[in-house]
């Protein structure tokens, strides 16, 4: 009864709130053991599906602190993690399983001119 | 060598801290070592078919099946450390006075040997299936390897070493104050897996941020510092916490802490009426 009371109570927590339908999606590529692109911009206060592809025979493991983000990439796989809503800034990521390979997303300040 | 060594050791720590946590909290238990290394093994094994089927858990629920694979490992390493504690809370004491008899080992604890031993189990698989992964992947790329695999075996060797270090400093704790101390470090790691946990269920797109960010404390103490590592295994530090992950962490943390208050009270009262041992069927549970 005990467990199942503490249960209820951490797992109510996860009523889910229902998967935002139209989400942009980014994708990031790996590639020779590196990212093909050192910096990856996205939409400021933009929820974002990141889809990460490997195309190495090697598995990855994409991990950033900034964004409280991992995951493990199999070779010839891709991923999908959900990233945002972001302020502007630069959030560093890199391959845990190879850490020479890093990048930025790179979050521009939303364009107010109007 | 040396980076593949840093890459073990860190996959390792995580595992081999809980694995020393619970060895401390489960102390002077009759058959634990059992139960513990059962719940290696079975993690191990685990772990193994996990990396195996990586391929095919990254590709499930539109790509975010290793989000919620990770989320629910977790939730149930949760709920398990949860319910030791409050369990804890009501027998702690008795424990302790048993512990004092020396030579003698402690039956009132194996209530919550299987609970532990899935926490152990839970920490084993998901940090051993990278583990597994990453090796399978420097074996399968050839050349250097002798070095590398060199390097995960120090790696490995130095995460044990770390967790049974752990293990040697709780037992200078006074046994007065053991299971206090290991209460309240199980109450924080506990808070921090949960926390993990809705880091996972917003990654898979379930959970909303609630603020990404909330605060950055990196250029204090950062996460991929040693100490910030340490930190965030035990207490569940993140650098840049988003709203959700705060929240989990409170409440988990509140929830427990209030049971466990409520529970030892109750236990507190009932000695006071009748001391001596009552049959265990005879404590009433909490009323909710």
């Amino acid at each position: 009864m005990k467990l199942r009371f503490a249960a209820s109570m951490l797992l109510g927590f996860c009523s889910l709130s229902p998967v935002l339908a139209a989400t942009p999606a980014v994708e990031l590529v790996i590639q020779h053991q590196q990212f093909a692109v050192q910096e990856l911009p996205i939409q400021a206060n933009t929820k974002i599906r990141l889809v990460i592809i490997n195309h190495d025979d090697l598995p990855a493991e994409f991990e950033s602190y900034d964004l409280s983000r991992e995951v493990v990439v199999p070779g010839h796989s891709s991923v999908t993690i959900y990233i945002g809503p972001l302020d502007p800034g630069r959030y560093r990521f890199f391959n845990d399983f190879n850490h020479a390979a890093q990048g930025w997303v790179v979050v521009a300040t939303p364009n107010t001119g109007h | 060598m040396l980076p593949t060594a840093i890459i073990v050791f860190r996959e390792v720590l995580e595992a081999a801290l809980v694995i020393a946590i619970v060895m401390g909290a489960s102390r002077g238990v009759a058959q634990r070592s059992l139960w513990v290394a059962g719940g290696i093994v079975m993690g191990l094994s685990a772990a193994s078919v996990v990396a195996m089927f990586a391929d095919a858990i990254a590709n499930a629920f539109s790509g975010t099946g290793q989000a919620l694979l990770n989320a629910v490992i977790l939730l149930a390493a949760v709920v398990m450390l949860a319910w030791h504690n409050i369990w804890m809370s009501a027998h702690g004491r008795k424990m302790a006075q048993q512990l004092k008899a020396v030579g003698a080992a402690v039956q009132t604890g194996n209530k919550t040997l299987m609970a532990l031993s899935i926490v152990c189990f839970a920490a084993v698989m998901r940090e051993g299936s990278e583990l597994v992964l990453f090796l399978w992947a420097i074996v399968a790329s050839g050349g250097r390897e002798t070095g590398m695999i060199a390097g995960g075996f120090a790696g490995l060797a130095a995460g044990v070493l770390a967790g049974g270090l752990l293990y040697r400093s709780l037992l200078f704790i006074p046994v007065r104050y053991f299971f206090a101390v290991t209460g309240w470090l199980i109450l924080l790691l506990t808070a921090g897996l949960a926390a993990q946990a809705a880091g996972f269920l917003n990654q898979a797109g379930l959970l909303p941020a609630l603020g990404t960010g909330l605060w950055n404390t990196s250029r204090i103490l950062s996460q991929e510092s040693m100490l910030g590592q340490l930190l965030h295994i035990l207490v569940g530090y993140i650098a840049r916490p988003s709203g959700i992950e705060l929240l989990f962490y409170a409440v988990t943390l509140l929830t427990i802490f209030t049971l466990m208050q409520l529970i030892n009270r109750q236990a507190a009262r009932h000695n006071a009426v009748a001391p001596g041992p009552r049959p265990e069927s005879q404590t009433p549970g909490p009323r909710t």
